[in-house]
């Protein structure tokens, strides 16, 4: 019995040394580059920066606050997220919502489906998508980061899911009622799915302000950059590098306390979010994985 | 019948205008895929460039680099199928063995968040914690070795690529397991600890095997995105340095098509892609509906 209690803990202590261990392993680096926003170049240089600031400053967040292009980016992400999540939402409840009748309600549900699937598999591929965003002249406006993204398929699949999980007598109770359609999807079916809806809302929100491949497709004039793509410019520009050397160069030049900066700031309103995913997405994968 | 069809009508009002931009951005592309078999002149658009036949995939099957960015594409990715199943495997079960509430939130809490952080956030932390004078260098030079340069070396950038998407996506991942881990009977463990089953004898002969259906769902489903190595990923942490080993499919199909604007090329080289990722991700949900009856669509 004495032995039974010890070998249970020891392997709790090797438990929770692995799982500290790996949490750390998250949590370091990121703490990391907030410690070199906060510390000065030198410090930076000089390698002294672990996951403490070292000679604390802020003056990489007062240089900033002069970067106008940062700013201006920010407001595009943020314009794309508002317009960008508004039109997600009404596409994903028209779709879901007539998707999750059963064949014998909707009898030509299974054909929209199947088209629906089609699309979240096959695509035209990088060039053809281009050339109908180019055509239809949206390059370089807003659109192009909003309309071609419009119905975001895996999310539709979830909140549809959502919806066949839901009691189907609310339902019935209204058809026996007389009310139409419309009237059970507005006044019945979304207000008692309010945890799905916030769960597939989140997810837009955080694939648009993440976005930063549209903004660089599409945009033609760097002022119109999205946040990501404005940072993704800044920092990752390493496509001409052809010798070590350089490459050396470009990761300790003295932009990183200001880069780590734009970095920090950029992941403020995902940290801000992130309670309101974190008591969602958990509930969304689940569902997610019903199968249809 | 009519009455029928009538309560319909409703349904199709709703479906059709998300199916209009289903049509435009995602089905009218298809017809750009002609593009493959043309030489495309922007000027002169799909009606009018001229027509070559398969030549354009004669070009890139006679190129040597293909060979290369295929086999980049599968090796990266099926690192980081191997590692994307057995870390949040093993960490499903390291969490399902303690008690704490508090703790295990915490820890989740943060183990969720590099998931929901972008690529081009994360390449940036990442390239600092590995540069020449990171963290990850002083360690290896305070052991007496030279310092690597971990991002421009062809040795180097597969396994970087690999245990950077595992650290991002391990927590995340684990979410499906420890969900699965929640519906085992608790009367199992229960009539095993009367028989006399010690914990890991529990971990292995209980809690394992019930965890096998969803890793076989995992797996069908990682294996038929298995030519999908993370463009993100990659185009924000390679440079020419490694494209040997670090070049896949989607980065090349984005240099030679919008850098070098070979259209016709670039939109071959992405049709023998999609049609082996969709005979791949149809095969595979057959199978993992087979084997567990469990699947996606």
């Amino acid at each position: 019995m004495q032995i039974e209690f010890f070998k249970n803990k020891l392997m709790d202590t090797v438990v929770w040394l692995i799982v500290i261990l790996m949490t750390l392993c998250c949590l370091l680096p990121l703490l990391n580059t907030l410690a070199i926003s906060f510390s000065n170049n030198s410090a930076v240089n000089a390698n002294q920066v672990g996951i403490l600031p070292v000679g604390f400053t802020l003056s990489s967040y007062k240089k900033l606050l002069e970067d106008n292009q940062f700013w201006r980016s920010a407001w595009i992400s943020v314009l794309r997220v508002v317009l960008g999540t508004g039109l997600n939402m009404l596409m994903m409840i028209l779709l879901a919502y007539p998707l999750s009748k059963s064949k014998n309600r909707f009898a030509s549900r299974d054909i929209y489906m199947k088209l629906v699937i089609f699309a979240m598999l096959f695509n035209g591929g990088l060039i053809p998508g281009y050339i109908i965003v180019s055509k239809l002249h949206l390059l370089n406006t807003i659109w192009a980061l909003v309309l071609p993204g419009a119905v975001p398929v895996f999310n539709v699949i979830l909140l549809m899911n959502f919806m066949k999980g839901l009691p189907e007598a609310l339902e019935e109770a209204a058809v026996i009622d007389g009310a139409s359609e419309w009237t059970i999807l507005t006044r019945v079916v979304l207000p008692i799915s309010k945890p799905g809806l916030a769960t597939v809302a989140l997810f837009c929100i955080v694939n648009h302000w993440n976005d930063y491949f549209q903004g660089l497709i599409y945009m033609r004039t760097p002022s119109k950059y999205p946040l990501q793509t404005y940072i993704q410019q800044l920092t990752i520009d390493v496509s001409q590098i052809t010798d070590p050397q350089q490459l050396i160069y470009f990761m300790t030049i003295s932009t990183r306390t200001l880069n780590a900066a734009k970095i920090v700031v950029a992941t403020v309103p995902l940290l801000v979010i992130y309670p309101f995913l974190q008591r969602y997405f958990v509930t969304g994968i689940v569902i997610g994985a019903v199968k249809e | 019948m009519k009455k029928r069809l009538k309560r319909e009508i409703p349904f199709h009002l709703m479906l059709l205008l998300p199916m209009l931009f289903l049509a435009v951005f995602s089905f009218a592309p298809l017809f750009g895929i002609l593009m493959a078999f043309q030489d495309y002149m922007p000027a002169k658009g799909i009606l009018q460039s001229r027509w070559v036949g398969l030549e354009n995939f004669d070009f890139i099957f006679s190129l040597p680099s293909s060979r290369q960015i295929f086999a980049n594409t599968i090796i990266i990715s099926l690192g980081k199928l191997a590692a994307g199943i057995i870390v949040p495997v093993f960490f499903a079960l390291l969490l399902n063995e303690i008690r704490v509430i508090a703790f295990k939130r915490t820890v989740q809490t943060i183990v969720y968040l590099p998931h929901f952080l972008s690529w081009v956030v994360l390449a940036n932390v990442v390239s600092s914690i590995l540069g020449f004078d990171g963290p990850i260098n002083s360690l290896i030079q305070s052991t007496g070795h030279d310092p690597i340069l971990f991002l421009g070396s062809n040795v180097w950038f597969r396994p970087v690529i690999i245990l950077s998407d595992c650290w991002k996506e391990f927590g995340y991942g684990s979410i499906i397991y420890l969900s699965a881990l929640t519906s085992i009977d608790p009367g199992l463990y229960e009539s095993a600890s009367l028989d006399g089953a010690s914990r890991l004898q529990k971990i292995f002969y209980i809690t394992l095997p019930m965890l096998v259906p969803t890793i076989v769902l995992m797996m069908a489903l990682n294996l038929g995105n298995i030519l999908n190595a993370g463009f993100d990923q990659i185009f924000n942490l390679y440079n020419p340095l490694v494209y040997e080993t670090g070049d896949i499919i989607d980065t090349y199909v984005y240099r030679i098509g919008l850098i070098d604007m070979q259209y016709s090329l670039a939109t071959a080289a992405g049709l023998i892609k999609s049609v082996i990722g969709f005979v791949l991700i149809m095969s595979s949900n057959l199978v993992s509906r087979k084997l567990v009856s469990r699947s996606i669509f």
